[in-house]
């Protein structure tokens, strides 16, 4: 099936093949650079996300080393070994030690890597320090409400059979302690280098509170309460945004974060209450 | 079929048993027409599948335009992934590939269930008629995501929760659950049971491993999705609280829903729902080993670890459906667990790439359509790996969960992946269905556009999920840090037209193929499984005479000595380069 002309086009074609190989690899990996001054991660502002940005720059150096070294060779393989007039391929096609080698390199890098994820993971959803302040997060289409507890620190009785409408977080309106606790719509207060615990629900259907500057995810579940705590470490201004798919409205169901001094923030609280 | 007859492309066309067109063409039993009945209608869900898409990049290119309404848009996002995977690539693989090429590769006459094989099709069309039709209805089609979370599609009044269009959804699935289900029987079965002599395991085609250990991904995972979509049903039609917890206030009204569990919904889709993503890789994977192997002319690298991690893939893929829901609020010891049992995956997955590239290195590689995108596959497998390993690390997956970051990922591993691999098998083998080559000037121009298409549309979509932006968004102006993102909106939608546009070379090529291609030989490609060693298109039944008896695995090219590069499956002493022109026989 060969002849001169077939193996010329052979030639021509595993070039052209190869030369679009490699320009994957270098735009891949160009655009990432271009991208990390463009579009990266949101700016920190949790002391529990140092740990996971460390984890994901070490899994993108190993996952670009993987990525740039697979192309290449695949790049070099079809720029060197079209097929030639009378030339025939190797026939070998085992080779144990090759073999164990890239079962065994891959499986010692992901398992060291699955091991850090572990120790992360654990730290993430350690329990809470006792001096958390605390918040409870409901969502419902297609907004936040936040209930903190007044200055004493103490939340008001309630209880699933006081839910209504204008009373998500079912509050018993017979506790005078509920007249102390502070309801906000989108907008939750935070204390900066306090740790704070988020005890998060729904009461309609599914929606996850994304805090990606705190590198934090939770989805809020009807019927359940999760409990999420870290400690944000940077005043400023961030933003939730509804990360799962809660109907039409899911695109505008977005709340603001501030993350204040211990003073500001008591301010803030005190100049809530009615 | 010895190597000399081989060289006569004009050899007799056996005349197809006399059959009325009903039962020809309409209501067959011959897997060959199945086969093409799924491969056709597949094709055409595909079209709708991708006009969705390309509505969606309308749309999030130029958002102010208004294309689509919330509404509107969030239907296209589900009906587009319901279609592209239950649709298309899970049917084209199974019922399309599977049917076409389980038989004739391993030298069988037909299905062991030619009957169930016709039943099997004939399910699957309702389910195609009905999803289509929820286009219709009021309300217009389902718009809660192709994983469909309870309780949003379960309680109509959930703003959005959509109404007919939702249980048109469920019906349309179950549909096709139940022709899946038949279908996998009948792959099993055939597998098993009816190899020609000679074809022991040992010696399968890769291709027939990964539909093998598909069917029975298939088999135990689909029951599963069959029972959620029950209950989901229930929910919907009964007034059952299977996924609805007590004491919720939907669409400002007290439900009387009590005592569900949403996360019930989310354990089963996904346990059903990660095998699924396998039944869409595994094939393809053969595929892709099969058409890489003969094209280089040389062995596939490493059979046996192709087999093994085959099969370690589909063991392990019914060991990490909890890696889905990381953030679901399940116990975070869970989360732990399911992170373990995923980055094993990326073991064999490794094994098996480096087993591709192997092969490459020191064959004879001849560049036809088919193997561009076998060698295009192995590039987007590679790259959508190896952001599933950010993925599975649950700690990272803390900040990229529901972010464009997976949508990138999962559209490269697993939907380019599979459609490459369907492409490269369609090149590769519609010469023997079809009896005519296809083009190689428009199939290289299809390949070179499809890939840059795919690399421009999914790649920059991981800058904007490192940045944060959820997917399934209607628009990003709520976020002030998404304010700069449109730029890459743009270049994102307009790579998906250009991707969109590449498809046109291909159908025009089929279509003006299947009249004025150059007629196929038996075995044009000079390839050693047995599906080239009968006639082409091959006769009712598979092959003339008796059935060929098997001497060998599929994988002799370039043998030292031999006086061809290949060896096909059933020649039992290889022709040497002293003897040529003695002729191999068929014994």
């Amino acid at each position: 099936m060969e002849d001169t002309g077939r193996t010329h086009d052979e030639r021509r074609a595993g070039r052209w093949t190869s030369v679009l190989i490699m320009f994957t690899l270098v735009a891949g990996v160009l655009s990432f650079v271009w991208s990390a001054r463009s579009y990266w991660l949101l700016p920190l502002a949790s002391a529990q996300g140092a740990s996971i940005d460390e984890l994901f720059d070490i899994i993108l150096v190993l996952t670009a080393i993987a990525f740039v070294a697979v192309h290449l060779f695949i790049g070099i393989a079809l720029w060197r070994f079209p097929a030639r007039q009378g030339a025939k391929a190797a026939h070998w096609h085992e080779h144990l030690g090759a073999e164990l080698t890239w079962t065994v390199v891959p499986a010692i890098g992901i398992i060291i890597l699955g091991i850090a994820g572990e120790v992360v993971w654990a730290k993430v959803y350690s329990a809470p320090p006792a001096n958390a302040e605390q918040v409870d997060v409901v969502g419902r289409q297609f907004e936040w409400q936040f209930r903190y507890p007044g200055p004493d620190g103490r939340f008001g009785r309630s209880a699933p059979r006081f839910v209504t409408s204008g009373n998500p977080f079912g509050m018993d309106p017979s506790d005078p302690e509920n007249k102390q606790n502070v309801v906000t719509i989108n907008d939750l207060h935070l204390v900066v280098n306090r740790p704070v615990l988020l005890h998060i629900t729904s009461i309609d259907v599914i929606h996850s509170l994304s805090l990606p500057n705190f590198r934090m995810k939770q989805d809020a579940v009807p019927g359940r309460v999760v409990d999420i705590w870290f400690t944000p470490n940077k005043e400023g201004a961030y933003q939730i945004v509804c990360a799962q798919l809660c109907g039409v409205g899911h695109y505008t169901m977005r709340g603001n974060i501030t993350v204040q001094s211990q003073s500001a923030f008591d301010q803030w609280l005190q100049s809530q209450i009615k | 079929m010895d190597a000399v007859a081989v060289r006569q492309p004009e050899m007799a066309h056996e005349p197809h048993p006399r059959e009325s067109f009903i039962r020809h063409y309409i209501f067959s039993i011959d897997h060959k027409m199945i086969g093409k009945q799924y491969f056709l209608t597949t094709m055409f869900m595909a079209l709708v599948g991708g006009a969705m898409a390309m509505l969606m990049r309308a749309h999030l290119g130029w958002p102010d335009n208004g294309v689509l309404s919330p509404e509107q848009y969030l239907q296209a996002v589900t009906m587009h992934g319901t279609i592209m995977i239950f649709f298309f690539l899970t049917v084209m693989l199974t019922g399309g590939l599977g049917n076409l090429l389980i038989p004739l590769m391993i030298g069988a006459r037909d299905m062991a269930f030619p009957f169930l094989n016709m039943i099997s099709y004939w399910t699957f069309v309702p389910g195609v008629i009905t999803i289509l039709l929820s286009y219709f209805v009021p309300g217009g089609p389902a718009g809660n995501g192709w994983t469909a979370y309870a309780p949003l599609s379960a309680v109509p009044a959930a703003e959005g929760g959509a109404g007919l269009g939702q249980t048109l959804w469920i019906i349309a699935i179950l549909f096709v659950v139940i022709s899946s289900l038949f279908g996998s029987l009948n792959f099993l079965t055939t597998v098993i049971n009816l190899r020609t002599r000679g074809m022991s395991m040992g010696r399968l085609p890769l291709t027939i491993w990964g539909a093998f250990v598909t069917a029975v991904l298939a088999l135990l995972s689909f029951p599963v999705l069959m029972a959620a979509l029950g209950l989901l049903l229930l929910d919907r039609l009964a007034g059952t609280s299977f996924f609805e917890a007590s004491n919720l206030i939907i669409g400002g009204a007290a439900s009387t829903h009590q005592g569900g569990d949403a996360l019930l919904w989310q354990h089963l889709f996904w346990f059903f729902g990660h095998p699924e993503v396998y039944i869409l890789i595994l094939t393809p994977m053969g595929v892709v080993s099969d058409i890489i192997s003969t094209f280089s002319r040389k062995p596939i690298f490493g059979y046996k670890a192709m087999v093994l991690s085959l099969a370690a893939i589909g063991f392990l893929s019914f060991l990490v459906w909890g890696h889905h829901m990381f953030v679901s609020g399940m116990h975070p010891l869970l989360g732990a667990a399911f992170m373990g049992s995923t980055i094993i995956i990326a073991i064999p997955s490794a094994i098996k790439t480096f087993n591709w590239c192997t092969t490459l290195w020191h064959g004879r590689i001849h560049f036809t359509t088919a193997m561009l995108f076998a060698i295009g596959f192995v590039s987007v497998f590679v790259t959508g790996g190896l952001s599933g390993i950010f993925l599975a690390i649950a700690p990272v997956d803390l900040y990229l969960h529901d972010t464009y970051f997976i949508v990138a990922h999962f559209h490269f591993v697993m939907a380019s992946a599979s459609l490459f691999a369907i492409l490269a098998g369609t090149y590769y083998w519609f010469p023997k269905f079809f009896g005519r080559m296809m083009n190689e000037t428009l199939g290289k121009i299809h390949f070179a556009l499809t890939f840059l298409g795919i690399y421009g549309t999914f790649y920059p979509m991981h800058f904007i999920g490192l940045h944060s932006n959820d997917r399934r968004l209607y628009e990003t102006t709520a976020y002030p840090f998404l304010s700069h993102t449109g730029p890459v909106d743009v270049f994102v939608s307009l790579s998906a037209f250009l991707l969109g546009f590449a498809q046109l070379f291909f159908i025009a090529n089929f279509l003006w193929s299947l009249k004025y291609g150059p007629v196929a030989g038996d075995n044009p490609w000079h390839a050693n499984g047995l599906e080239w060693t009968t006639t082409t298109p091959p006769p009712h039944g598979n092959w003339e005479g008796a059935l060929p008896a098997v001497y060998r695995w599929p994988y002799d090219y370039s043998v030292p000595g031999a006086r061809d590069d290949y060896v096909p499956q059933t020649v039992q002493a290889i022709p040497l380069v002293a003897a040529a022109g003695a002729g191999g026989g068929e014994a």
